[in-house]
């Protein structure tokens, strides 16, 4: 890292008192970015825009973490027909809550960075889509995007450009994980069951209505003004090297001060714990970490000494960068009873569409409840292995994986806690 | 409760014509107009599905099909205040379940039903993305109360009794000094 992060100044979110109001945003250089695209297309034709931001390797924050600039250069070129950009702020993976940060205190950030993005793939429309759970941030966004438009940043002739005409709906859901799923996403925008799409066809190929569209995560589209305002090699120049830029870490779970921490991508795993979020609270004894969100491998804190938070450090140490939504767990933590409640929110979440995810995960729980009140036997461990590796990789979307790796992972780094908490085996050979 | 008249008002129509016209189908609209309706009448049991259904012009079934695959409309009626505590992950590690035991007590009913009053619905759920204020709930698909404890779930729900519900809670960034000065 090329700065200690103690010395690092929010960029996403700086800490400017009203900044969620356009005016505000404006006198602390708001949507200069997009101005400055406007006002020198050529500098800035919208090749040069998804270059420079293919250039900055903005890393998606939804948790795939794929280069955002390379993302939007797979759409084809237009032919005259709509073209949509999909915002995915449904941000329900658990352990993650960073998003409504963005709606709430900077939301013109995300709005000047998506508008930035349907320029550069000649887009005309945006949707973005909120959890429904999260009514009272749509209706804080809703307020932004009116402010946008009434200054001319949305709508036809944007800053009186002739022939740029974007637009910006927001649409939200009704309490489903899986329309967090970027396919699943577009039928839900559609008005349908958010049942995951097989791909190929990609969003790019064939999206909302069968027409190309593009989807990323709100604060990924976030990054996109710091890039513009400041060139790629700026940004490449904040945090870890291979997954450069801010990030927002929401901490959470046994800290004494969890919340919405913005700092660049590779803080060691270990400062982000003790001195961001304060250090375990009650003086208790640091067990186990989730790095980014349910789905990502459970880390217990002998493996988690050096290692940063970015997709790097965290893949060598056995787990992944996700959505950055650290869940932190103390010595007295019960890793069985949580694995069962995370196996019980993906058997609940699950669509429905692929068997081996609809039984899959209900075996997961069912076996782990099984575990969990004393009935289970040293095999069913065994059994829940033996179904993880039924269900990875073979349905539709991620829903399986992302259920089957916790399960994994946590009983493999975990195995005596498990093992403590099974029956003497009947069948034990003597 | 006298039986409410299952029609849309001229200016819900207007709402309703606003929201189709941010899709090219009228089939986009479903969700959004679902949502009309259960602010309305309290719920989208099969009869308001089929209002929908006629209003955008669409098959009951599918409207159907929508409304049941997403946990936040109603599909029965609901108490007057509807209760949804987050038990997943974080809320589980941080109390949750200690918070929605002691509203099981408190109500006298169990996760799932409705006080005999037809005050309060008490539902568990699933992770609502607060994880960092845990645990927590939120009231009638509307305002997130967080950091609970017994005590302010008292609080709540006397103030929710009295007819007042709680205003939204912004949860700052500790980072922030500036902001959180102000």
């Amino acid at each position: 890292m090329s700065k200690d992060w103690r010395s690092y100044e929010p960029l996403l979110i700086p800490d400017i008192p009203n900044l969620h109001k356009i005016d505000v945003y404006e006198q602390n250089g708001g949507y200069s970015a997009l101005r400055n695209v406007l006002n020198d297309q050529d500098t800035w034709s919208r090749e040069n825009v998804v270059n420079e931001v293919k250039e900055a390797n903005i890393r998606g924050r939804g948790g795939a973490g794929f280069n955002a600039g390379l993302k939007w250069s797979f759409m084809p070129k237009p032919d005259g027909g709509p073209r949509y950009l999909a915002c995915n702020g449904d941000e329900s993976e658990p352990g993650t809550f960073k998003d409504r940060a963005i709606f709430e205190y900077n939301p013109h950030i995300f709005i000047e960075g998506a508008i930035i993005a349907a320029y550069a793939m000649t887009v005309d429309t945006i949707y973005v889509y909120l959890r429904g759970e999260y009514i009272a941030w749509v209706r804080m966004l809703q307020e932004a995007i009116d402010a946008a438009y009434e200054k001319g940043y949305l709508g036809k002739n944007i800053l009186g450009k002739k022939g740029i005409d974007i637009d910006m709906h927001v649409a939200y859901g009704a309490g489903a994980y899986i329309c967090g799923e970027e396919t699943s996403m577009l039928e839900s925008l559609e008005g349908k069951r958010g049942y995951p799409r097989i791909k190929p066809p990609f969003p790019a190929q064939k999206g909302l209505w069968g027409r190309p569209t593009t989807i990323n995560n709100i604060e990924t589209l976030s990054n996109v003004p710091l890039v513009i305002n400041n060139g790629a090699e700026w940004y490449k120049n904040i945090g870890a090297e291979t997954h450069p830029g801010p990030i927002l870490y929401g901490i959470s779970g046994h800290v004494n001060k969890p919340g919405v921490y913005e700092l660049p991508s590779g803080v060691p795993v270990m400062d982000l714990i003790n001195e961001v979020a304060g250090g375990i609270r009650g003086g208790k004894k640091f067990k186990a970490l989730i790095p980014g969100g349910s789905s990502t491998p459970v880390l217990r804190a002998d493996q988690l000494e050096d290692v940063t938070m970015d997709a790097d450090s965290l893949r060598t140490a056995g787990s992944m960068m996700g959505t950055a939504g650290m869940v932190v767990m103390d010595e007295d933590t019960d890793m069985v009873d949580v694995l069962w409640r995370i196996s019980h929110f993906y058997r609940h979440e699950s669509c429905g569409q692929c068997t081996p995810c609809r039984d899959g995960t209900g075996w997961l729980e069912k076996v782990l409840l099984k575990i969990r009140n004393g009935e289970g036997e040293i095999k069913d461990l065994d059994l829940l292995l033996d179904i993880t590796t039924m269900m990875e990789g073979r349905t539709i979307c991620a829903l399986a994986d992302a259920a089957a790796w916790p399960v994994r992972h946590t009983i493999n780094r975990f195995r005596d806690e498990f093992e403590a908490r099974c029956k003497k085996s009947v069948h034990a050979i003597a | 409760m006298a039986e409410q008249e299952l029609v849309f008002t001229e200016s819900e129509l207007e709402e309703i014509e606003k929201i189709k016209a941010k899709f090219p189908t009228a089939k986009a609209a479903t969700l959004q107009v679902l949502w009309v309706a259960q602010r309305k009448f309290g719920h989208v049991k099969p009869e308001v599905q089929v209002l929908v259904a006629d209003t955008l012009g669409l098959p009951h079934s599918h409207v159907h099909g929508v409304a049941s695959f997403y946990t936040q409309y109603y599909k029965e009626e609901m108490g007057k205040y509807v209760l949804d505590v987050c038990t997943c992950l974080t809320c589980q590690i941080c109390g949750g379940y200690e918070i929605l035991d002691h509203l099981e007590k408190k109500l006298g009913i169990e996760r799932g039903d409705t006080t005999e009053d037809g005050m309060f619905s008490l539902k568990e759920v699933e992770c609502l993305g607060a994880c960092g204020y845990a645990p927590m709930l939120q009231v009638s698909n509307e305002m997130y109360v967080n950091n609970l404890t017994p005590e302010k779930v008292d609080d709540l729900i006397d103030s929710l009794r009295a007819g007042n519900m709680p205003e939204f809670e912004s949860m700052a960034m500790p980072q922030h000094k500036k902001r959180n000065a102000g």
